[in-house]
């Protein structure tokens, strides 16, 4: 049996969780699709997981409200081991990246980090995934009877939610007691489409100049595209934007249809947060700018004069 | 106390990537420290010269090679070394049982490793290494401070930052931007080169990989390169947006 593990943000499953299960799909085609749930008052998510699993597992207690590494992986690893699930499925998103080792480890587990591909091959399940700051793509192999696969959000399709809703059932969990005292909980508002989730996104660079030129025309940019915005680690560590929206080895990894990077020069961890997008687009003075060879249409020129110029032009 | 600092040897990120006999080649290529685990190796020193009374040694799986990484991090000002010597490739959930038990027989309480590793682009060593040991983790971390038995900081999550306590033991992960890594002066590179490396043999630790690679392939996108001369800012503008449109249709 597969379980998946669903992700979901202000009461809705997301777009992650909907690529989950067209992962399960694949894999199993007729298999029964186990989904479990873990927040609190995560009812709405549960239902719609409903609609593309089988079954729906929802361990709600009031101490799920906030994720913890150490609390996510043992009842995943209680849930995974009470179902004799063979395959957990998580996304790669940074949480799901950062509690699934401990999941691998709780079940004695190899773990399939971050895939890209995956499928069933005899006993085995064979996944590639990048390597290298992402400049290399592996193929790997686990043979083992229980196996845990992250998925890297974006690099699947989305399940489409059936009309019938699967069965739900509350599970009881034992809930550790969370270590990791968090004294400020970041807040995740953004009016803009999520980063991840993004089919364009408009980054921006240092060339910008100043952090009311980042808004004004990445922003600006980005709203006339309804694209994402994303920044280099540059601008995040001057303090012009929430690292939320850094792209790059330490930041997110984005694939998304088009990929605008606009003052940035194309430092080789930036790159590797973004080579995979389809099309990438390079706005850059600097004509030797390395992002210009990954680029597969770009401007070199003065981005102050560009953006606003794009920006009219989209509006006509 | 004693603190674990993780080191693995990585290709310069400068360096191209090529393949022979099915995976990346390292020969002849300049390999360095990963430089995420030198933030873990600054850290560690920041933390003892800010007051704490701490032992730091240095831990890296690998072959004979490993030993030029070790020695780096014995000159930035580390006190001693542990180099199991490997030929086999671990995953990170199988080193991850390498460093617990390391970290049982050396009694410490502190594990600081980097927080993604740029060759295996993998995140899960800390946080496997922590449960392995039944410890609490941080990861992403971006300040650190020490106090007493206490460490609190700023580490990055997928939201935003984020600012965390916990109790001593624990598994840090660390990144660019936690510290400066120091350059090593001549006298410690001199001083680095008598401090003890003590060799272990992979077979003493019972250890074997978790899965398998079967192959590796360099990525070769076929970029288009189509750039546009943006002294006329209107007339560029129009022709990438037309491209984009029509062309590649991305954008409506």
């Amino acid at each position: 049996m597969i379980l998946l593990v669903m992700s979901h943000s202000n009461g809705h499953l997301s777009k992650a969780s909907y690529e989950l299960a067209a992962v399960a799909e694949r894999l199993e085609q007729d298999g029964p699709r186990t989904a479990l749930v873990v927040g609190n008052g995560a009812g709405q998510a549960a239902s719609e997981a409903a609609r593309i699993a089988d079954r729906v597992l929802v361990a709600d207690e009031p101490e799920l409200a906030h994720y913890d590494p150490e609390v996510w992986s043992a009842v995943v690893a209680q849930v995974a081991r009470e179902t004799h699930a063979h395959t957990i499925l998580v996304s790669a998103t940074r949480n799901g990246r950062e509690y699934s080792p401990r999941v691998a480890v709780k079940l004695d587990a190899p773990l399939l980090e971050d895939v890209v591909s995956i499928h069933c091959d005899g006993g085995s399940l064979v996944a590639t995934r990048y390597c290298f700051l992402t400049r290399v793509t592996e193929t790997i192999e686990s043979t083992s009877p229980v196996t845990v696969v992250t998925i890297k959000p974006g690099a699947f399709p989305v399940a489409t939610a059936a009309e019938q809703s699967g069965e739900q059932a509350a599970v009881e969990v034992v809930v550790p007691q969370p270590r990791l005292k968090v004294v400020h909980k970041a807040s995740e508002a953004t009016d803009r489409v999520p980063l991840g989730e993004a089919d364009i996104v408009v980054a921006g660079g240092r060339g910008l100049g100043t952090p009311q030129g980042f808004t004004e025309l990445i922003g600006g940019l980005a709203d006339q595209l309804g694209a994402a915005v994303a920044a280099t680690r540059a601008v995040v560590d001057a303090g012009w934007r929430p690292y939320a929206e850094q792209v790059g080895q330490t930041g997110k990894t984005v694939q998304p249809k088009a990929y605008i990077a606009v003052g940035i020069s194309g430092a080789v961890q930036h790159l590797s947060g973004m080579n995979r997008s389809k099309v990438i687009v390079a706005i850059n003075t600097d004509p030797e700018a390395p992002i210009f060879n990954v680029a597969d249409y770009g401007i070199v020129g003065d981005v102050q004069k560009i953006v606003p110029a794009m920006i009219q032009e989209l509006r006509r | 106390m004693r603190i674990l600092t993780l080191i693995r040897q990585v290709l310069d990120a400068q360096e191209g990537v090529h393949i022979a006999a099915n995976q990346i080649d390292r020969t002849g290529r300049k390999l360095v420290m990963d430089t995420m685990d030198e933030y873990g190796v600054e850290e560690a020193l920041r933390l003892r010269e800010r007051g704490a009374q701490a032992e730091i040694i240095a831990v890296a799986v690998g072959p004979a090679g490993v030993e030029e990484a070790l020695r780096s991090a014995l000159a930035m000002g580390a006190d001693r070394a542990i180099h199991v010597e490997a030929d086999v490739e671990l995953d990170a959930i199988a080193l991850s049982s390498v460093v617990a038990q390391i970290a049982r027989s050396e009694g410490a309480e502190l594990i600081l490793c980097g927080g993604q590793q740029s060759d295996w682009d993998s995140q899960a060593l800390g946080a496997a290494t922590a449960e392995r040991l039944n410890w609490p983790q941080a990861t992403w971390t971006r300040t650190l401070e020490l106090s007493g038995s206490s460490l609190s900081g700023k580490h990055d999550t997928e939201y935003g930052v984020e600012s965390f306590e916990v109790q001593l033991p624990a598994v840090i992960t660390t990144q660019q931007g936690l510290n400066e890594p120091r350059y090593p002066t001549l006298p410690n590179i001199m001083k680095a080169k008598r401090k003890q490396i003590r060799k272990d043999s992979l077979e003493q630790y019972g250890v074997q990989p978790k899965l398998r690679r079967k192959g590796v392939v360099v990525q070769t996108t076929q970029r288009l390169r189509k750039i546009f001369d943006g002294k006329d800012a209107l007339t560029a503008a129009a022709q990438l947006v037309n491209s984009l449109r029509n062309e590649a249709g991305v954008i409506q």
